[in-house]
């Protein structure tokens, strides 16, 4: 799960993380108000959606003075905005972010990820903040600290060190950078992140000298947890989300949508990728991925059958299951009452396999509905690709 | 000989008495599995499926002798039971849940380290020795006894190329699926190197999918230190980037994380890939065939 980034620096700031005053306001009026609470005389006002690359897309203006925050905030909000990281169709904007501008001397990186090869949480750092980091990291390794962390002993001090010293934080503000890293650790470790990433975390000029800043924070949590985290779940915005996407995991599915016009339903995530994988190795394209999961019940069936045809492009539905949880007859059950209940008119091609498969075959044999079956994966992808190239 | 299970493995079921374990622990023991009791903390002394229930894991190992343990234990308290199991002083865990908060797979891994154990899953169908031991949710019928050692991290991409390779009469020796999720107990290398030494074994499929290092630093280690031929498929050559693809641990968010990338580090390391999920039986006779090993 995903959040906003004034929502993480909300985040940051309750574990003592020094971020910019700021506000987040839902229209023009709002923002306004926002910035003349803030007070100063230069603003920041920024796109709240989830991708990153919003810079570049128009999403965060500088201004300064009250008429153009409304102005800034005004254009922002119910544009689309389209960064190399929302796709083409781009996201929404449903909200901005006021905060006080802040005079930036330098601007470097921090995150924090899992790291698959230790299985632990590997902290990174880098000189070159507000610039891509898989760019910095194909092109100038050499400038990309990280220091592995064991989750029994914790970040420790001197591993921040390491890190502040090697990106050039030194002097007063490595004190500084000890705690930030630190502050970020621990939040992230409490709220069962996966990822955190700081960019850029900035020196900015003040009144009491040189301060360390975090000027962009973007955070993703583990569904897996999201249980034992209830302020991290109260923070999700659906709006971010495909509604489809969401509809389906309310009913224990997994789907994304895709661009082709086969739709699939599978169980299980691998021999779901490998059904799409095999409708692409015969010269088709999938509409979607969709694992229905162990257990797959006749109204999930129905549920999977109807979210895939939601899709206008879906031109034949690929079924594939390898019951093991599973059984072939439900499955078989779940399908013919798709098709009544639905009134499906597009082609199923069904494929069964494992437990049950004779009784599955038999009950859709006996249906008298038009069902394209299939002995294997690969004659169920043949057959699906011929239907659409018909 | 097999793999981690076979027909001397004294087995418990931790959550014995729920209704996943229960239907589980029958099939295993209609296959020949050797099931000795179980473990439900509050249910101690009672008999479930006529085999005893024990409150706590070390109370069920010193009365059975017991050295596997089928997890069956909700997510968030399944990390807990796998310490417990480890403590107790199982040799093989296997925790079929899907959902575990990946920071309890972090301290899990960090409380194993010099405790000699294998975990295998989480998020995982389980292990099975056909005719030997079951510990899982697999279909049992589709797995034929041979000298193929099969490693998966999906569960239904398993039972596709098991039944790929029964279709050819090709049967295995154990089959061992350790997981989809990011941090997992078994890597593909510790799996490799039992089917190495296995006897019996005598040749290797490996199937993973996108996302992370794994296969690919298997493959490399395949090179170096095995003798048996490796077969390797990757899935989701048509996944889009940045997306998380069913598993938790199934997701491109580098160049080296696709399936194709995967798949050509494997085959310049000299393996045979599967390029095709339907043509992994047939790379497995292939590459039998051209290395003069019998089919059993």
């Amino acid at each position: 799960m995903n959040i906003h980034e004034y929502q993480a620096k909300e985040l940051l700031q309750t574990y003592g993380v020094p971020v910019p005053i700021g506000s987040v306001a839902f229209n023009a009026t709002q923002a306004g108000q926002a910035a003349e609470e803030i007070g100063g005389s230069r603003w920041v006002v920024k796109a709240q959606i989830h991708a990153g690359g919003r810079g570049k897309a128009g999403g965060v203006k500088v201004v300064d003075n009250l008429d153009d925050v409304r102005k800034a905030a005004d254009t922002m909000i119910g544009t689309r905005l389209v960064t190399h990281q929302t796709g083409p169709e781009g996201s929404v904007v449903q909200r901005v972010w006021i905060e006080q501008a802040s005079s930036i001397q330098k601007e470097f990186y921090l995150g924090f990820v899992i790291d698959r090869g230790t299985q632990r949480i590997t902290l990174i750092g880098s000189s070159e903040g507000g610039m891509d980091i898989e760019e910095v990291a194909n092109k100038t390794p050499e400038k990309i600290i990280t220091e592995v962390i064991d989750p029994a002993i914790g970040l420790r001090d001197f591993q921040c060190r390491k890190v502040a010293t090697a990106i050039g934080l030194k002097g007063k503000l490595m004190p500084q950078a000890v705690k930030v890293m630190k502050a970020i650790y621990r939040c992230m470790r409490d709220k069962d992140a996966l990822q955190a990433e700081i960019n850029p975390l900035a020196v900015v000029g003040s009144n009491d000298g040189e301060k360390l800043m975090v000027l962009d924070a973007k955070f993703n949590f583990d569904d897996n947890a999201l249980y034992r985290q209830k302020t991290i779940t109260e923070m999700r915005d659906l709006a971010e989300e495909d509604p489809k996407e969401v509809e389906a995991s309310g009913h224990g599915l997994n789907y994304i949508a895709l661009d082709g016009n086969i739709g699939c339903i599978v169980n299980g995530a691998g021999l779901a990728m490998a059904s799409l994988d095999a409708i692409t190795l015969h010269g088709g394209q999938p509409a979607n991925f969709l694992d229905v999961g162990g257990g797959a019940s006749p109204e999930k069936v129905t549920n999977a059958c109807r979210i895939v045809l939601e899709d206008p492009n879906v031109k034949c539905i690929l079924v594939n299951i390898f019951a093991g949880i599973n059984r072939c007859d439900w499955i078989a059950k779940g399908l013919i009452q798709a098709c009544e209940s639905l009134k499906i008119q597009v082609p199923l091609i069904v494929r069964l396999a494992g437990t049950n498969v004779d009784e599955g075959r038999k009950i859709l044999a006996e249906s008298g509905l038009a069902f394209i079956t299939a002995e294997n994966l690969d004659a169920a992808a043949a057959k699906a690709v011929a239907i659409v190239k018909e | 000989m097999s793999v981690f299970v076979n027909k001397h493995s004294k087995v418990i079921f931790q959550g014995f008495t729920g209704e996943h374990a229960t239907f589980h622990a029958q099939d295993a023991m209609s296959i020949g599995t050797n099931v000795v009791g179980g473990v439900t903390p509050g249910k101690g002394g009672t008999t479930h499926l006529g085999l005893p229930v024990f409150d706590t894991v070390a109370e069920a190992v010193a009365a059975t002798g017991a050295d596997v343990s089928a997890v069956f234990v909700p997510p968030p308290f399944n990390v807990d039971a796998l310490m417990e199991a480890i403590d107790a002083g199982i040799k093989v865990a296997i925790t079929i849940a899907d959902g575990i908060p990946i920071y309890d797979m972090i301290r899990l891994q960090r409380y194993r380290i010099g405790k000699d154990a294998i975990i295998i899953g989480p998020n995982t169908p389980g292990i099975i020795t056909p005719g030997e031991c079951k510990v899982g949710i697999m279909p049992s019928h589709i797995y034929k006894k041979g000298n193929i050692g099969i490693v998966s991290r999906s569960g239904t991409l398993n039972y596709e190329a098991t039944e790929q390779m029964a279709d050819l009469g090709l049967g295995i020796t154990t089959s061992v699926g350790i997981g989809g999720d990011p941090v997992n107990g078994t890597d593909f290398v510790t799996v490799l190197r039992a089917f190495e030494e296995d006897p019996e074994t005598e040749v290797v499929v490996m199937i993973g999918e996108i996302g992370g290092p794994q296969e690919v630093a298997a493959a490399r280690w395949a090179k170096e230190n095995m003798s048996k031929p490796l077969i390797g498929f990757v899935a989701g050559v048509a996944a889009p980037p940045g997306r998380r693809m069913g598993h938790a641990g199934a997701i491109i968010s580098s160049e080296a994380d696709t399936a194709s990338a995967k798949m050509d580090a494997m085959e310049k390391l000299g393996h045979f890939v599967a390029r095709n999920p339907a043509h992994i039986g047939e790379t497995v006779l292939r590459a039998m065939k051209e290395r003069g090993i019998a089919v059993k």
